[in-house]
């Protein structure tokens, strides 16, 4: 997903192209900003559920930031929390009735958690500190960089439990047969919930100690 | 009655929200820092459970279930309306919480100041539609068993934030490595939880 982007860099000005790739790095959602872990950590057991997902909140993200920005000047600011929860909950709705559809497997295995996009922080996050302020041109750039930043940490956490717990990638068996006859066997682990708070717990440390300023004091 | 009460434990230990499937995990994460807000935090969070799970068993077997609206007629027993329950579910969640706040705010003054900044809070908590959700996936029989659920999540969401809390307050003085402390280490505290509650999963109910 990043190299698309990197392709496309030129068309966009400096600021656009912060705004696409900050939330990567110093400012993902994920573990920097602390929004959306609730529907993250579960679906990420195997790698072809945590994409869909990751696609799926991209879409929500982008597309709602880009219809709030329009309608920022219009909305009554006592009433809106909930003209974005219904905006968000029409786009989920979208989004559901398409994977049912056409993905009926990932829908199953996903279950509630596409259900619980509407509760995703990272919206009514993005929204409101985003979208509510700035054109919508910007704000559909912003939610895609935040949409791809929570992606990128859902598909690394779902590939090592795939790889560790499971042994394939996507389904396909990458880890020999051989490793098996030799007495390797599968963590289980992995497969199990406390395995994607160990993962995301591994992956801050090591993104804090690459950039110190992000350090907490306690 | 023997029922209700295996879905009423199941639900606090064994399907713990946040312990097997991370539902508000944000707010879990952002107000664990001292156990008095915790406490109030948790406490809001079983009340709306109470009330939300419940109500909504209702609108999903009356209104929008397949066969649901057959009350109102032969020619309503094949309408299905179940893709509108996200927006229903999320509908009732923030008109109860605002509801329950009024409420509170008129009949018990002192609870309001101590859980008043938090009520708005959960419209948005996930564990709270994912209890919806949840209720409405199982199809559980009865309303009793739907309450049973509702309330033993909410219990199971206090149980975890409030043992958090207090495992932060006592971490702030310990050594950890400085890129772990804070967000980090509360992830990894939460994954060793995890484990020990997973211990609960062996019980057959």
């Amino acid at each position: 997903m990043s190299t698309a982007k990197t392709e496309r860099e030129p068309l966009f000005s400096a600021k656009t192209k912060k705004l696409l790739l900050g939330p990567l790095n110093k400012e993902n959602p994920i573990t920097v900003q602390v929004l959306g872990i609730c529907s993250a950590l579960a679906v990420t057991v195997k790698l072809e559920p945590a994409f869909v997902m990751a696609l799926s909140v991209t879409i929500v993200t982008a597309m709602s930031n880009l219809t709030i920005s329009a309608l920022r000047n219009t909305i009554p600011p006592r009433i809106r929390i909930i003209v974005q929860l219904v905006v968000i909950a029409a786009l989920v709705i979208l989004v559901d009735q398409v994977l049912k559809a056409y993905m009926y497997d990932v829908s199953k295995q996903l279950s509630v958690f596409v259900g619980l996009i509407i509760t995703n922080c990272i919206l009514m996050g993005r929204l409101e500190a985003f979208a509510m302020a700035n054109k919508p041109f910007d704000s559909f750039v912003d939610g895609i960089g935040n949409g791809v930043g929570y992606g990128i940490i859902l598909i690394v956490v779902a590939f090592f439990r795939e790889l560790l717990g499971s042994g394939t990638i996507w389904g396909f068996r990458v880890i020999p047969q051989a490793f098996y006859d030799m007495g390797y066997v599968n963590n289980g682990l992995m497969i199990l919930p406390p395995a994607a708070l160990f993962l995301v717990g591994i992956i801050i440390w090591i993104q804090r100690s690459k950039n110190p300023d992000l350090q907490e004091e306690n | 009655m023997e029922n209700i009460f295996n879905i009423f434990i199941k639900s606090i230990f064994i399907e713990n929200m946040i312990f097997a499937y991370f539902l508000g995990m944000c707010s879990y994460l952002a107000v664990s820092k001292t156990l008095k807000t915790s406490i109030g935090l948790g406490v809001a969070v079983i009340f709306v459970m109470t009330v939300t799970v419940p109500v909504n068993y209702l609108i999903n077997n009356y209104l929008l279930r397949e066969g649901a609206l057959s009350w109102l007629g032969e020619s309503f027993a094949t309408v299905d309306l179940s893709f509108l329950s996200f927006i229903m579910f999320i509908a009732v969640i923030a008109s109860i919480t605002q509801l329950v706040e009024m409420i509170v705010e008129k009949f018990s003054p002192a609870l309001y100041n101590s859980l008043g900044i938090f009520l708005p809070l959960i419209a948005v908590n996930c564990a709270i539609l994912g209890g919806s959700l949840f209720m409405q996936e199982r199809d559980y029989e009865t309303i009793g068993e739907a309450t049973a659920f509702g309330v033993g999540s909410g219990i199971g969401w206090f149980l975890a934030i409030v043992a958090i809390a207090a495992i932060r307050e006592k971490i702030r003085y310990s050594n950890i490595p400085k890129p772990l402390r804070g967000l980090g280490i509360a992830f990894i505290v939460t994954g060793l939880m995890a484990i020990a509650f997973m211990s609960f999963m062996g019980i057959k109910l």
